[in-house]
Parts: C-alpha cells; sequence; structure tokens
C-alpha cells in the first residue's frame, strides 16, 4: 500500500453464478483527490463501491481502502471513512440534530452538531423530522452523517440524484469543500457535467471493466473527438465543404465540420460566404465528457471494445 | 458488546417510535381501550342477577311473600313486582322487552297450607339461554327449598359455590394477564415486521453497519425496548383493571419474566418475518398470517378451556398461549410450578428464534 494511495484495486472480481460483475478491474485513488467511477445502470459501479465500504464480500483480487481490507478490518475502516448512500435515508421520526448526536455517540466522538448542519446549509431545518426533509435537505443530512467521524476518505454514491440545480449546485461546494480539507473523494454520480467540474481523476466501468481512465481533460482528448464547427445553413454547403476535403457530419439540421486545423476555421467560413447560400449561425464545438461516455459506453453495445482502451480493459 | 453504544442507541430508537402514532397507539393505546370495552362488557358477569318481573296474583299473602324473599335470597334474581292489573304477564314481558317472568297464582297461599300442588308459571325467553338458566334454577331452588320446608325436612348437603381459588374472581381478572399478553404479541410482532422489512428496502441496516453499532448491540437495545414497552403496558392495564374495575391481580415477581422472554420472542418472531420477505407488503401479509390466529386462539379474550379439543391443541403449538397460561399462573392462580413450565417453554423459544432471525437478518451481504 503506498502511502499517497487512498484506495487500490487490483484484479477485483465479483461474481454471481456465471455472472461476472465486477470482472478484474484495476485502479488506484490518490489521497486528497476527487475520483469519480461513472458507467451505466449495471455496469458494476455500485458493486464496486460496496466492495470497497466493506458492505459486499469480493470474489477475488486485491482491495486496500486506507490500507485495510474493507470486508475482514471493516471494524478499523468504519471510523476512517464518511459514506452517503445512494438515495440516503435516515429514521423518519428523528430530527438532524438528534441524527448527528446519534451518530457522535455511536462513533464515540465530540462532534460539532451546530457547525456541522451549517456547513450543509442545514441550520434552520435543524429540529425538523427527517421525513418532512426535501430530497436535497435529506441528501445534506447524509453528508453532514458521513462527516461526524471526521473521515480520512468519502463515497458519494450520487449524493445529488433527484436534486434540483440549486440543490446540486449546494452539494458540489459542500465536496469541492472536503476536497480543500485534504480528504480524499470516492464520487459515483450519473451526472457527467458533475463529474467533469468536481473529478481530478476519472474511471469509466462498462460490463464490469474499466475502459477509461484519467483526468477529465486526459479522456476528453483521448476518446473525444477533435474540435469542430457547427454551421446552420443550407444542407447543400454540406457537398461544397466535402469536395474541399472536410469532414462533414449532420447533426440535428445543422452541419458539423471537423478542424483540422485552427486555419480550416477560416477556409470554411470563407466557403460559406463564397457560395451565396443562406447560413444562420456557426460555432465552434468541442466533446464534453458525456458526448465522450456516450460514444465509449455505446461503441460496446456491439461488444467492441474503444481502439484506444487502456490495457487493464482488454485483460 | 459495547453497552456505552446500546445506551446511544436506546434512546435514538425510543424517541423514534414514540413519534410514530401507530406504533404507540398499538403498544399502549389499543390494549387500554381492548380493557375498557372488554372490562365494562364483561365484568360484572360473576355476579350480575338476571332480571324477573313478578306478577304477584296471591295479593301480598305471607306465603307468596315467603316464597319471593327465598327466590330473592339466591342472589341469582334480581325481582321486580307488577300490579295484577297488568293482566297477561307473557304480553307485558313482549310489550316491555323483559326475558323473564314469574306468575305467582291467586290461592297460592292456601294451596301451600293445604299442601295442595301449585303451579308457578315461568316465562323465559329461549334466545337469553343463560338467563333462562339462571331463572329456571332460581325458581327451582326456591320451591324446593319450600317444598322441603312444608315436608319437615332439613338441609344436609349445602353446597357452596365459590370461585378458583377461593377468592371472588371475576372474568376482569382473567382478562387482565391475556390482555398483557396480547400487548407482549401485538406490539413488537407488527412493528418489528416493518422494521425489519423497511429498513432492509430504504438501506437503513446498511446505514447502521456503517457506524461502529455492532447487529448484537443493535438488536439488545430493540429487545430492551420492548421489554420496556411490555412493562409498562402491563402497568398500565393492571392499573387500569384494579382501579376502574377492581381485578384481583397484581404484578407479581413469577409474572415479571414473561414480560422479558415474551418480547424477545416476539421481536425475534417479528424480525424473522420481515427478514424473510422480498416486499414490506409481503412481511406485512406474513407478519398477520402469523399474527391474528395467535392473538385469538391463545386465550387472549376468551379462555381457552371453552374452545373444542381440536382448537385445544392448536392453542398449544402457538407461542402466546404459554406466555397467558403463565401470566394467569402466575397472577391469578399462584401456581408456581405451571408458571415455570410455560416459562421454560417460552424461554427455549425465545432463544431458539433470537438465534435464527439474527443469523436470517444480515447487515452486510456476502
Amino acid at each position: 500500500m503506498s502511502t499517497s494511495a487512498s484506495v487500490e484495486v487490483s484484479k477485483l472480481l465479483k461474481a454471481y453464478g456465471s455472472l461476472r460483475a465486477v470482472d478484474g478491474i484495476d485502479f488506484v485513488v490518490p489521497t486528497g483527490e476527487v475520483f469519480s467511477f461513472l458507467g451505466p445502470n449495471g455496469a458494476g459501479k455500485t458493486t464496486t463501491v460496496e466492495i470497497l465500504e466493506g458492505l459486499r464480500r469480493r470474489t477475488g483480487g486485491e482491495v486496500r481502502v486506507l490500507g485495510l481490507d474493507p470486508w475482514t478490518q471493516m471494524d478499523r475502516l468504519r471510523t476512517r471513512i464518511g459514506v452517503i448512500p445512494q438515495d440516503f435515508h435516515f429514521f423518519p421520526k428523528l430530527t438532524p440534530l438528534e441524527a448527528i448526536r446519534l451518530y457522535a455517540g455511536l462513533f464515540d466522538v465530540k462532534a460539532d452538531a451546530a457547525g456541522l448542519l451549517a456547513r450543509v446549509e442545514l441550520t434552520d431545518k435543524a429540529d425538523a423530522r427527517f421525513d418532512t426533509l426535501s430530497g436535497g435537505q435529506r441528501q445534506k443530512l447524509g453528508v453532514a452523517l458521513a462527516l461526524v467521524n471526521d473521515p480520512e476518505l468519502c463515497f458519494l454514491d450520487e449524493p445529488t440524484t433527484g436534486l434540483d440545480p440549486r440543490a446540486r449546485r449546494s452539494i458540489w461546494e459542500v465536496i469541492r469543500n472536503l476536497r480543500r480539507e485534504g480528504r480524499t473523494i470516492f464520487l459515483t454520480t450519473h451526472y457527467l457535467d458533475e463529474a467533469q467540474q468536481l473529478s481530478d481523476r476519472i474511471a469509466i466501468i462498462n460490463q464490469g471493466r474499466i475502459i477509461a481512465t484519467g483526468s477529465p481533460d486526459e479522456i476528453i482528448s483521448r476518446y473525444g473527438r477533435t474540435e469542430r464547427l457547427r454551421v446552420v445553413a443550407e444542407p447543400a454547403l454540406a457537398d461544397r465543404l466535402a469536395a474541399l476535403g472536410f469532414t462533414v457530419e449532420r447533426d440535428n439540421g445543422a452541419l458539423e465540420v471537423e478542424l483540422r486545423s485552427k486555419a480550416d476555421a477560416l477556409r470554411i467560413l470563407e466557403t460559406i460566404v463564397n457560395s451565396g447560400l443562406a447560413w444562420e449561425s456557426f460555432s465552434t464545438r468541442t466533446d464534453t465528457l458525456e458526448d465522450v461516455f456516450i460514444r465509449l459506453v455505446g461503441r460496446l453495445e456491439d461488444g467492441s471494445l474503444p481502439a484506444s482502451t487502456p490495457p487493464e480493459a482488454r485483460a | 458488546m459495547n453497552l456505552r453504544r446500546v445506551a446511544t442507541y436506546f434512546p435514538a430508537f425510543a424517541r423514534g417510535y414514540l413519534r410514530n402514532p401507530l406504533g404507540l397507539f398499538m403498544s399502549l393505546i389499543f390494549p387500554v381501550i381492548l380493557i375498557l370495552i372488554f372490562g365494562a362488557v364483561f365484568s360484572n358477569s360473576g355476579t350480575s342477577q338476571v332480571p324477573l318481573t313478578v306478577e304477584n296474583l296471591d295479593h301480598g299473602s305471607a306465603a307468596s311473600i315467603d316464597f319471593l324473599q327465598a327466590l330473592n335470597a339466591t342472589g341469582a334474581v334480581a325481582i321486580t313486582v307488577v300490579s295484577p292489573d297488568v293482566g297477561n304477564l307473557s304480553t307485558y314481558l313482549a310489550h316491555h322487552s323483559l326475558s323473564a317472568g314469574l306468575v305467582i297464582p291467586a290461592g297460592f297461599a292456601a294451596d301451600v297450607a293445604n299442601r295442595t300442588p301449585v303451579h308457578l308459571l315461568v316465562f323465559t325467553n329461549p334466545a337469553s339461554g343463560s338467563e333462562a338458566g339462571i331463572v329456571e334454577g332460581a325458581v327451582e331452588g326456591a320451591a324446593n327449598g319450600l317444598n322441603l320446608h312444608l315436608a319437615g325436612g332439613t338441609d344436609v348437603v349445602i353446597p357452596q359455590f365459590l370461585n378458583v381459588g377461593s377468592t371472588v374472581y371475576t372474568y376482569i381478572d382473567y382478562l387482565v394477564p391475556g390482555l398483557i399478553g396480547f400487548s407482549v404479541l401485538v406490539s413488537p410482532m407488527f412493528s418489528m415486521v416493518n422494521i425489519s422489512s423497511t429498513w432492509k428496502r430504504d438501506k437503513l441496516f446498511r446505514q447502521l453497519s456503517l457506524t461502529p453499532l455492532s447487529r448484537a448491540e443493535w438488536l439488545t437495545a430493540t429487545f430492551l425496548w420492548y421489554v420496556a414497552i411490555a412493562t409498562l403496558s402491563a402497568g398500565l392495564l393492571i392499573g387500569i383493571g384494579r382501579l376502574v374495575f377492581g381485578a384481583h391481580v397484581t404484578l407479581t415477581l413469577l409474572a415479571l419474566p414473561f414480560l422479558v422472554v415474551g418480547p424477545i420472542l416476539f421481536v425475534s418472531l417479528g424480525l424473522l418475518a420481515g427478514s424473510v420477505s422480498n416486499t414490506p407488503e409481503s412481511a406485512g401479509v406474513i407478519g398477520n398470517i402469523i399474527t391474528f390466529p395467535m392473538m385469538f386462539l391463545s386465550g387472549t379474550f376468551f379462555p381457552v378451556s371453552l374452545f373444542p379439543p381440536w382448537l385445544v391443541t392448536v392453542a398449544h403449538v402457538l407461542p402466546l398461549y404459554y406466555v397467558i397460561d403463565g401470566l394467569n399462573a402466575a397472577m391469578v392462580f399462584d401456581n408456581p410450578p405451571a408458571v415455570y413450565i410455560d416459562l421454560l417453554v417460552v424461554s427455549v423459544l425465545a432463544v431458539v428464534l433470537a438465534v435464527v432471525a439474527a443469523r436470517a437478518f444480515r447487515w452486510r451481504e456476502d
């Protein structure tokens, strides 16, 4: 176990009979980083996270979380990690203040309940019962409870699912603050923009295998398409540009032309103006993490792997 | 086992429970409602008198008055004498919705003095079977006494009617232990079936497993809570039984173990029912299938001795039967050997079910 890694996973396997939910994956989460674990439903994401949290026994491979085996050393691990499960629920008749005091008592720590509630902007709901809280307020309580024991590593399993944009951004701010405090964050999310905004490093899992790892920029540059010029113009323009050697795609009533260099943009605009064809607007566009994710996962639907798939995913 | 964590979790669980109106109703309020209803209906059944309307056509003769006094002395009937002007007593009874009447014919005193057979007319309502029997028995008893006296005989065999235990017990005395058993069953069963299934659905067990609280500590705190609730409910039922209905029951030392092992048994059974169910809905069905027959067939509201033999056999396989039988043996009959046998049965069942339930419900998944 290296001291700079909070999570180390090597050839992790989880099988249910002949089904391999997690199929020999490897990854490392450096300490102090926000690590996002992405994948479509049924990809093996939740199974992996639950193995790391010590809630599920693995079939094979090696896992170290803060240097501990999460299944056999759960007693030591649980005081050092904080977990916000997906769709967080709590005892419906307890208030956030009572919940924090309960957790503080169970962890045998002196928690600043008012401070924790203030940190997640839940002070005005301190005495409201859980079953009266909104979805966002419940998730915030989940975050507060995950911090009661002052954890080194926080697992946030889809912490913003179902929240309105304002509540999502509020949770994002809490996550950024946790990172600033030097904590490691293991984040799973369905929102690719969230992962792109918050993550230092990302792993994408599909059908039990890791298909891409790296920083958001690295993944986009490795798997994304080149920059494109998007033009809303008459369709006939596509033939003119193709005749000049440009790669043109039709997308939702617009034309997308691949830019091999900055000079290409000027040539295309000149062609448009000189053609006499009608046009409305143009803009440049680069792939987002979501575009890359959809391309990677979509490409795998037919069973093939992306050309630049990392070696571990091919194992 | 860390008792500090048990002590930390216990009040949180209690607070959540007490803030749930349904749980509070089922565990404390519902048994109180039942004792008030059943107590009001049946508490006087051991001493109540059947109303008897008497038409004395012998116009206050000494013999007829002596006979009525003898009838009154049986204590079985409450006599109301109506005027002979009412005419046909049967019609009068029907018009006034009365179920029992007696006509002392004119010339009753003279016939008695002359040793001439005289017929008393007794009207009863066949629909009120027990009341009819009481009236007929009382009139027959008074008539036999009069006949014996006229024959110059002396009472030799004199029965004396007492309740079991040589104390005057009424229905309420048997109802109180039954309802304590009801409370010991219902409160943990219904709430544990609900808790174990909905908490599983909402992943609350998983949530707790991420804290240092262990399964054993959670179970201990849960057991303690239901023991507390059962004891509180027993105190309420005994208090109401004594103060409102004059019940002759006390919470003896022999009864106390049932308030400990009983809740452990039914917490375990409820936990097991919820753990083996896939959804809260199916858990509720399984819980009801277990709870309702046990509620009615274990002697809660009616003595098992009134059941037909095959139903008695069924009662004997229900755990609650041994709780109620033991409570009765401890609180009504003061019969320690019977208490020990029932306690042994309940304890063995509690231990077995607690072990099985603890293995069936999991914090973590393999």
